[in-house]
């Protein structure tokens, strides 16, 4: 018992963050599964986590309150964002979302409600391990029981051909939208949990290079099962500290072999870590096997 | 009124130097339709070589500028060649490029950070000797000048060597479509290469101009300009080369003139990516874009 309790002191907050940044992860899988390249996650977890965080220090209100609040927020926001921008394709869509979530960091790094440059300070801490490994298996059950329904065979279809889906019967804009603002508010979600996990949030936390470290996490585990994300988002978080157990802790050395180890998962593992757990026919992913390379 | 001449010549220096470093990028979407992330870690690779160059190997910055840009270019050959030609054939090598240039960003980056230490360095004093001009007390230094030149210089050789040389035109025959090139007997493999040591030395060529112009170089002074050449490229339209030029002059001015009204540096990059949002919403192919055709 002493041991768990030292571990937990020593690696407790790698823990947390793994479990923040699996459910960050998870936000953008549910964008990707209807194949949305969305740089806004970041942003729709900073939209959760200062609407959560404003109404705990500015009006007191409960912590579940907050939480639920951030949710609906960053929720409310994918969908008023997504209603213009889901009818681009490809990488405009993710550079409309990239510029949405500049604004976003640019607005709270200005207003005052916000905390400007120096963020919002003061917050209680009340997310702890629990919570977050409980709203993270939530999600993950959602989700995982969204795949076999109606809407997730909808979305699937949707990435796999976006025209074939129209005229099966697939409502294009309904489907889009659903995904984008379930995924907006799962962000919300993890950023209303971070907020109150470290006394104070801050802009340059929900910026751009977040938004990349998502897309990361979905690549390297693998974007086509639920459990890819949370694979890729684990690893990910956690490679500095096993680097470090391993004695690699010259800070170029270890980004070297991040770097590395990044670009390996994605020459030979082509459908992420979720493909090593994952060799037997999955009726989820058969059609993307069968799917011929786009010239 | 001089204070607003003074920020417009700086706005367009700056911008002059967003617009090489975009040219670079939106050279490879327009080939491609892909990202290449590394760009900017090129960007980095190609100031701190130069650095290395002059105080190092004792070369002046007249030597160190043209070998340190061959040498951006090469990296672009190896980021082509490891992170981009094996996924080639893969349905999903538009996600997986992304990540996979990213990968060779960070691995750049440690390098860097491995030779260079993770502290801002500078060029010697005297690199570029300063000599200062003022007009109607707008003032600009010879650097400033010479920097113009070589963007101007860089800008007109590229939009030539795309009209008129054999391999210009190859190039835009692979951005139009790939596989009719492939059966005109252009070696579109090659085309690629080559399009990204381009992209590469323009990129290289611009993180020089950057460091001795802010007088600072670090590992990781390419990440705030990745984002704005993002911006820039989108500003003008993915993958079309006078948009890229005029964008980043937009993004250089739209920066300078923000700090100058408002009086805060947090709100430089407001007006740049609010813009662009909007562009995004309005007219998503960009201000010289034309639909979704593109141009190389």
């Amino acid at each position: 018992m002493d041991l768990i309790t030292h571990l937990y002191a020593v690696y407790g907050s790698v823990l947390n963050f793994m479990g923040i940044n699996a459910l960050l992860a998870l936000s953008l899988y549910v964008t990707l599964s209807s194949g949305l390249l969305s740089l806004g996650n970041a942003a729709f977890a900073g939209i959760g986590g200062y609407v959560a965080g404003i109404l705990t220090t500015k009006l007191g209100a409960p912590y579940l309150v907050s939480l639920g609040a951030g949710t609906l927020a960053a929720g409310l926001a994918g969908m008023l964002l997504g209603l213009p921008v889901l009818r681009l394709r490809g990488v405009f869509l993710a550079m409309a979302t990239l510029a949405f979530g500049e604004v976003v960091r640019i607005a709270a790094l200005n207003l005052e409600i916000t905390g400007g440059a120096m963020g919002l300070i003061g917050l209680p801490v009340k997310t702890n391990t629990w919570i977050i490994y409980l709203a993270l298996a939530a999600a993950a059950y959602l989700v995982a029981r969204m795949a076999r329904s109606r809407l997730g065979w909808a979305l699937t279809s949707i990435r796999e051909d976006e025209t074939a889906a129209a005229a099966m019967g697939v409502n294009l804009t309904l489907t889009k939208t659903i995904a984008f603002t379930l995924g907006a508010g799962l962000a919300g979600l993890a950023g209303a949990l971070y907020a109150h996990l470290n006394f104070l949030i801050t802009p340059g936390e929900f910026g751009f290079s977040v938004a990349v470290n998502l897309l990361m996490y979905n690549i390297v585990g693998g974007y086509r099962v639920w459990y890819g994300p949370l694979l890729g988002a684990a690893l990910l978080t956690a490679l500095p500290e096993l680097l470090r157990a391993l004695g690699v802790t010259a800070g170029p050395l270890r980004l070297g072999i991040n770097g590395l180890i990044l670009l390996l998962v994605i020459l030979f593992l082509p459908k992420g870590l979720a493909d090593l757990f994952h060799r037997r026919g999955d009726p989820a992913t058969a059609p993307a096997q069968a799917a011929p390379a786009k010239g | 009124m001089n204070v607003l001449g003074q920020q417009l010549v700086n706005g367009l220096f700056i911008g002059g130097m967003y617009s090489l470093f975009a040219v670079g990028y939106t050279l490879v979407f327009g080939v491609l339709d892909i990202l290449n992330l590394a760009h900017a870690a090129v960007f980095t690779m190609g100031g701190l070589a130069a650095l290395w160059l002059v105080q190092s190997a004792g070369l002046s910055i007249w030597a160190a500028f043209p070998l340190a840009t061959l040498l951006a270019g090469v990296l672009g050959l190896l980021v082509n060649q490891v992170a981009f030609v094996p996924l080639r054939r893969r349905p999903d090598t538009y996600f997986s490029g992304l990540i996979s240039s990213i990968a060779m960003a960070i691995i750049f980056e440690a390098l860097a950070m491995q030779i260079f230490g993770a502290h801002n360095v500078r060029f010697p004093a005297g690199t570029v000797p300063v000599v200062i001009w003022r007009l109607g007390g707008i003032t600009i230094t010879l650097l400033q000048v010479e920097i113009l030149a070589t963007v101007v210089l860089l800008m007109v050789t590229l939009t030539q060597l795309l009209k008129r040389a054999r391999i210009g035109k190859a190039i835009r025959a692979v951005a139009e479509n790939q596989r009719a090139a492939r059966l005109l007997g252009i070696n579109v493999d090659g085309v690629i290469a080559f399009t990204f040591f381009l992209s590469s030395a323009l990129g290289g060529a611009a993180g020089i101009l950057f460091g001795l112009y802010f007088d600072s170089l670090s590992p990781d002074m390419g990440r705030p300009i990745e984002l704005k050449g993002l911006a820039v490229i989108v500003l003008g339209g993915m993958g079309s080369v006078p948009g890229a030029i005029l964008g980043g002059l937009a993004f250089g001015l739209s920066e300078v003139l923000t700090v100058a009204i408002s009086g805060t540096s947090n709100l430089r990059d407001a007006v740049a990516f609010t813009m662009l949002f909007a562009i995004m919403l309005l007219r998503p192919s960009g201000i010289l874009g034309k639909g979704r055709t593109r141009e190389a």
